[in-house]
């Protein structure tokens, strides 16, 4: 009982980090049908920018977090708006190839700018004290993920249905050129969404960063299982993302306590079900 | 489009012709370069791999990130075969070949049902399987300390594996060769014309009448074949066989070659392979994340300045100042 709950807390925690950097990717792969494998890198970006304001420049984590999240943000727009959507009409191999050299590029940077080691983002102190929850201790750290993750699925479902900007991202996910001479300005649509997906991938990277340790492969090393919540989910679902991170992520976590001899086995068997059953995504018939 | 104007000029050439080639540059370089064997070696080791990738991505058109475990398959059944049964190096290499093949078609089964992204994303998931289950069987594959203590019986009964690699070179730049040959032959055949054709238009094909499942299966064992020949010649010739050899870092980089020299041409995948290889041993050799810098930069170039274009600006200049 006790291990099914602390599998349960855990779990949830690792699918809300994994479905905050997955939604980005998803809602590109559905809009755009852009193939971004440097989204991994967005989620890096974020993390150390908030692990070298708080531990370098001393800055208060609450205010390191929104300027590490604009910051990512601003540099997805500028990459979109420079170099990415010249590569929208691509094929899928090309833009496979481009993003992934990329990635390798950010990856050397990051090495090169801030050294081989892992970087460690400073709490403060309200989220580096432990939480009782009556039947185990809990870092508050893991309850700001989860509320965190919660926020975020919420407010992307409310923007994808309650607002013109949701209305207008939905016409450019079924059909953008008739969305386009419908006159919904499609670029930008494309750019904001590239930024906001950029964005929650660094509040990601930011929340995960004592789950997933930020180091320069980092952009490589978590990019399959962000992938892997993107196909299971189903691309441009929101609700499917959240499902799929939250059932792999418990899996994983569950295989992590029970069996950790059989490494990511169950993680990527049960994947290969999910997509077996569901090729279209677990929330599409 | 360029795989089909690509094969039908290679096609007037005999298909014996290309292996000829790589069979005397081999030579060549085996000759030339005693000190650097090992590097010739597994030049063609990675060539040929490459050119297994090629006949799924580039003839048969399905982009897979799944292929090392291919691989894998062959270098461990090599290896297991050499340290458990029989240490005859050309035994060993059926046996390789036979577990690609094997792994290939029962993945394919499963695997070319899907097509897309999710075939994508499902090879991923297959090659992370194997690797997972390579880490836990610890008695057969020797985990993360990779399988060892096999050493290799002469060549035919006659050429023993040596300390500087000379038989295991020329041994490799011959199954290279004949690897090249047979895909090649494969290629140029009715089925792979079929499967070909299927790659540009599926639905036509299948209105024609041809068993696009079937068709598909068969090619993708014949690439399982040959990369299982890669993975026992890797596997021989190394003495040992390591995880890295079932990763997803391996099989994104055979992509990164296969598209650095051009899919579906099948002489392309040997020049992808020589490339990336030969800047890599220069680049990593100096600090492996210049390596990254460099093979990062070249990536981004070759999309936004594809070698085709490249490749055509150049013949234009040079036809225009002769």
């Amino acid at each position: 009982m006790q291990t099914l709950l602390n599998i349960g807390i855990d779990g949830i925690a690792y699918g809300m980090v994994l479905f905050v950097i997955a939604v980005g990717l998803s809602v590109t792969l559905g809009l755009m049908r852009f193939v971004n494998l440097s989204h991994g890198a967005f989620a890096m970006i974020g993390g150390y920018a908030a692990a070298l304001l708080t531990r370098e420049a001393h800055w208060n984590f609450w205010l390191a977090l929104p300027v590490a999240v604009l910051g990512t943000a601003l540099i997805g727009a500028l990459l979109e708006a420079l170099v990415l959507r010249h590569l929208y009409k691509r094929s899928e191999l090309e833009q496979v190839l481009f993003t992934i050299g990329l990635a390798f590029f950010l990856i050397a940077l990051t090495n090169a700018l801030a050294g081989p080691q892992v970087q460690l983002i400073t709490l403060p102190p309200l989220l580096a004290q432990s939480v009782d929850l009556g039947f185990r201790t809990l870092p508050a750290q893991r309850l700001l993920v989860i509320a965190a993750g919660l926020l975020v699925a919420a407010g992307a479902a409310w923007t994808m249905a309650r607002t013109r900007f949701g209305i207008w991202l939905r016409a450019a996910v079924d059909h953008a050129d008739t969305a386009s001479t419908l006159g919904i300005p499609i670029r930008t649509v494309q750019c904001a969404s590239f930024a906001v997906g950029a964005a929650l991938a660094g509040l990601g990277g930011v929340l995960g960063a004592e789950l997933m340790p930020l180091e320069p492969y980092y952009a490589l090393k978590y990019l399959v299982l962000v992938l892997v919540v993107v196909a299971v989910g189903g691309m441009g679902s929101i609700m499917g993302s959240l499902v799929a991170a939250l059932s792999l992520g418990t899996i994983e976590t569950a295989s992590k306590y029970l069996a950790s001899e059989w490494g990511s086995l169950f993680f990527f068997v049960a994947m290969a079900a999910m997509l077996a059953l569901r090729p279209h995504g677990l929330l599409k018939r | 489009m360029n795989a089909v104007t690509g094969s039908a000029a290679a096609r007037c050439a005999p298909a014996w012709r290309a292996p000829l080639i790589v069979l005397a540059v081999g030579l060549v370089a085996w000759w030339v370069l005693p000190d650097q064997l090992g590097l010739v070696t597994r030049l063609a080791v990675t060539a040929l791999l490459v050119l297994s990738l090629d006949l799924v991505v580039g003839i048969a058109g399905l982009a897979t990130l799944g292929h090392a475990a291919l691989f894998g398959a062959g270098a461990y059944a090599a290896g297991t075969f050499a340290l458990r049964m029989h240490p005859d190096p050309l035994l060993g290499l059926a046996v390789g070949v036979g577990a690609g093949a094997l792994l290939a078609l029962a993945s394919g089964a499963f695997l070319l049902r899907y097509s897309g992204f999710t075939f994508l994303m499902l090879t991923v998931a297959v090659a992370q399987i194997v690797l997972s289950l390579a880490q836990k069987g610890r008695d057969w594959t020797g985990g993360d300390d990779g399988l060892t203590g096999f050493t290799m019986a002469p060549l035919l009964g006659r050429f023993a594996f040596d300390m500087e690699g000379r038989t295991a070179a020329l041994y490799a730049i011959a199954v290279l060769a004949a690897g090249l040959y047979l895909a090649r032959r494969v290629v140029d055949s009715p089925f792979g014309l079929a499967v070909r054709g299927i790659h540009e238009n599926r639905a036509r094909m299948a209105a024609l009448g041809t068993p696009v499942f079937a068709r598909l299966l068969a090619m993708y064992t014949v690439a399982g074949a040959l990369a299982g020949a890669a993975g026992a010649l890797s596997a021989q010739t190394n003495a040992i066989v390591g995880m890295d050899s079932l990763s997803f870092a391996l099989s994104a980089e055979l992509l990164v070659m296969l598209i650095l020299g051009g899919a579906g041409r099948l002489t392309g995948a040997l020049i992808g392979a020589l490339v990336f290889t030969l800047l890599h041993h220069t680049a990593a050799s100096i600090n492996p994340y210049h390596w990254l810098f460099i093979v990062g930069a070249a990536l981004m170039v070759v999309v936004l300045l594809p070698p085709q274009k490249a490749w055509n600006w150049l013949r234009a200049r040079m036809g225009a100042t002769t």
